[in-house]
């Protein structure tokens, strides 16, 4: 047993360790009873015991077996009136032999799109990642209450509805690896976005994003798209300790302090998106995005940035994927190749599409004022401040009004 | 269920007589393909044959019309046997008519 220990530190270990073990023992136990939300609430208990006990005794040595025989006691005492179940389970032995890893059986059934985006997001942390209902909630500034209902409604869905406990076949896997991905890139944003200063007691969920792309190219070394995601998130934490000031405030790439990046990291995730490419020889959408922010992650300032590789980029992830949000970031690098009026005159298209979508009306203003026109810039930021509900893009956006307040006649 | 929405009932109409023999014929097709899931199906004759009765306020209360008024409409049903939703999805994804299929289990 290793001793002991309190604060922000030894919270992270216990999250690491039970991340690691509990989506295993989770998987094993939907496949033995054969019913999801039995075996999710046994995990979950054994989960909950562990965050108790464990800063008081100290990690186990064998956390996984500690785990599984605390599920398994639980179970055979709630599951007395199920003697199916209780047989099965008390005949389990730990680890169990075979050492097969059934957790993509379980990310896949978490992420069915038969269940609501929410309720996907909120089942892959839970039943994979191993967070605690309360985690979820504090993650997502909603009551513990709304999360526990959404998981208690997506269980239900799964055993009612009959979504299956299987990978996917082969006709399936595109459109149901897509939905996967989508929710490890959604938690991933979702923990990027928001600053940490303010939250220390928040989860951060953009390792568990991390981890699970990790975990899934790791099960699925065929599938390109998934190291595409792996890099690509990998490449933007790489550059983490440079986008917020000592203020929280997000800091702009340009103006970046790109001393703070993690030199080794974007290395050896732009290896990781090379050898893909070279292997599998199939692009798409987030091997694409990653391939962008490998060529930013590794000019050496901002005025080395290779735009027009960029531009190329761009235009092959919008013939893959096309998107309003993705023309507008390509009219930033149409920017630093063809100037800002050319950019300018991309986004009146975009007008439509992404009225209520800040960055447009953000994007638009620096054009102008790269431009010239301040007054019209200073119209644009305040439309985006009235759009946005990101306490970091609010403080930039005001710190660029307060800035520009000079010349405002 | 089948759902039909009023573009699809238009796009019916607008059929030539051909037309429609084929998209009836692709119906019958895919009963014939899925037969051995299928148990029991029935189609349903148009909305404005509805009559809708509302119970549980005093006396029923008869009225002309299906029970909600919307621009869908479910128009029929097939019950089918199958092992788990993923085979269910597959099945509607396959269906060749109307544009709408929702999925249920039976209770």
């Amino acid at each position: 047993m290793s001793g002991p220990d309190s604060g922000r530190g030894s919270r992270e270990v216990l999250a690491r360790v039970v991340r690691e073990h509990a989506g295993r023992l989770a998987a094993c136990l939907v496949s033995l009873l054969g019913d999801f939300s039995a075996a999710e609430d046994l995990v979950q208990d054994a989960v909950e015991t562990a965050l108790r006990r464990w800063p008081v005794e100290g990690v186990p040595d064998r956390p996984d077996a500690w785990l599984f025989t605390v599920a398994r006691r639980r179970g055979l005492d709630v599951l007395r009136r199920e003697t199916n179940y209780r047989a099965k389970l008390a005949r389990l032995r730990w680890p169990e032999p075979g050492e097969s890893d059934d957790r993509l059986r379980l990310i896949f059934t978490c992420c069915h799109p038969a269940l609501s985006p929410e309720a996907r997001i909120a089942l892959t942390l839970r039943v994979v990642c191993g967070l605690s209902t309360a985690q979820i909630a504090a993650a997502f500034v909603v009551p513990e209450t709304t999360v526990a209902q959404r998981l208690t409604r997506a269980k239900r869905k799964i055993a009612e509805a009959g979504i299956p406990y299987r990978i996917p076949a082969a006709e399936e896997l595109p459109e149901r690896l897509d939905a996967v991905l989508a929710v490890v890139y959604l938690l991933f944003n979702e923990g990027y976005l928001s600053s940490s200063g303010d939250r220390a007691e928040a989860r951060d969920l953009a390792d568990d994003a991390e981890w699970l792309a990790g975990l899934l190219a790791g099960l699925m070394p065929g599938e390109p798209e998934v190291a595409g995601l792996l890099a690509l998130i990998r490449l933007h934490r790489a550059r983490g300790a440079a986008r917020f000031d000592s203020h929280g405030r997000l800091v702009p790439l340009a103006e970046q302090d790109r001393g703070l990046w993690d030199r080794a990291a974007i290395a050896e995730a732009t290896a990781l998106l090379i050898r893909t490419a070279r292997t599998h020889r199939r692009p798409g959408p987030y091997q694409l995005q990653a391939a962008i922010v490998a060529c930013h992650a590794e000019a050496a300032g901002f005025e080395h940035t290779d735009w027009a590789q960029i531009l190329v980029l761009y235009d092959m992830l919008l013939a893959v994927a096309p998107s309003p949000v993705t023309r507008l970031h390509r009219a930033v690098a149409l920017r630093y190749v063809k100037g800002p009026a050319a950019a300018l005159a991309e986004l009146t298209g975009l007008e439509g599409a992404l009225s209520r979508y800040p960055l447009l009306h953000a994007t638009r203003a620096e054009l102008l004022r790269a431009l010239g026109d301040t007054s019209q810039a200073r119209l644009c930021d305040e439309r985006a401040l009235g759009l946005t509900a990101n306490p970091a893009q609010q403080a930039l956006l005001h710190q660029r009004l307060d800035l520009t307040r000079g010349e405002w006649p | 269920m089948f759902v039909e929405t009023e573009e699809f009932a238009k796009r019916l109409e607008a059929m030539d007589e051909s037309e429609r023999e084929a998209a009836y014929e692709a119906v019958v097709r895919w009963f014939a393909e899925n037969s051995s899931k299928i148990t029991h199906h029935m189609r349903l004759a148009p909305a404005h044959t509805a009559t809708t009765v509302r119970l549980g306020g005093g006396e029923p209360v008869v009225t002309d019309g299906p029970f909600v008024e919307g621009k869908e409409v479910v128009s029929g049903y097939a019950e089918v046997e199958v092992a788990d939703l993923d085979e269910a999805l597959k099945l509607a994804r396959s269906w060749p008519a109307c544009p709408i299929v929702e999925i249920r289990p039976a209770a």
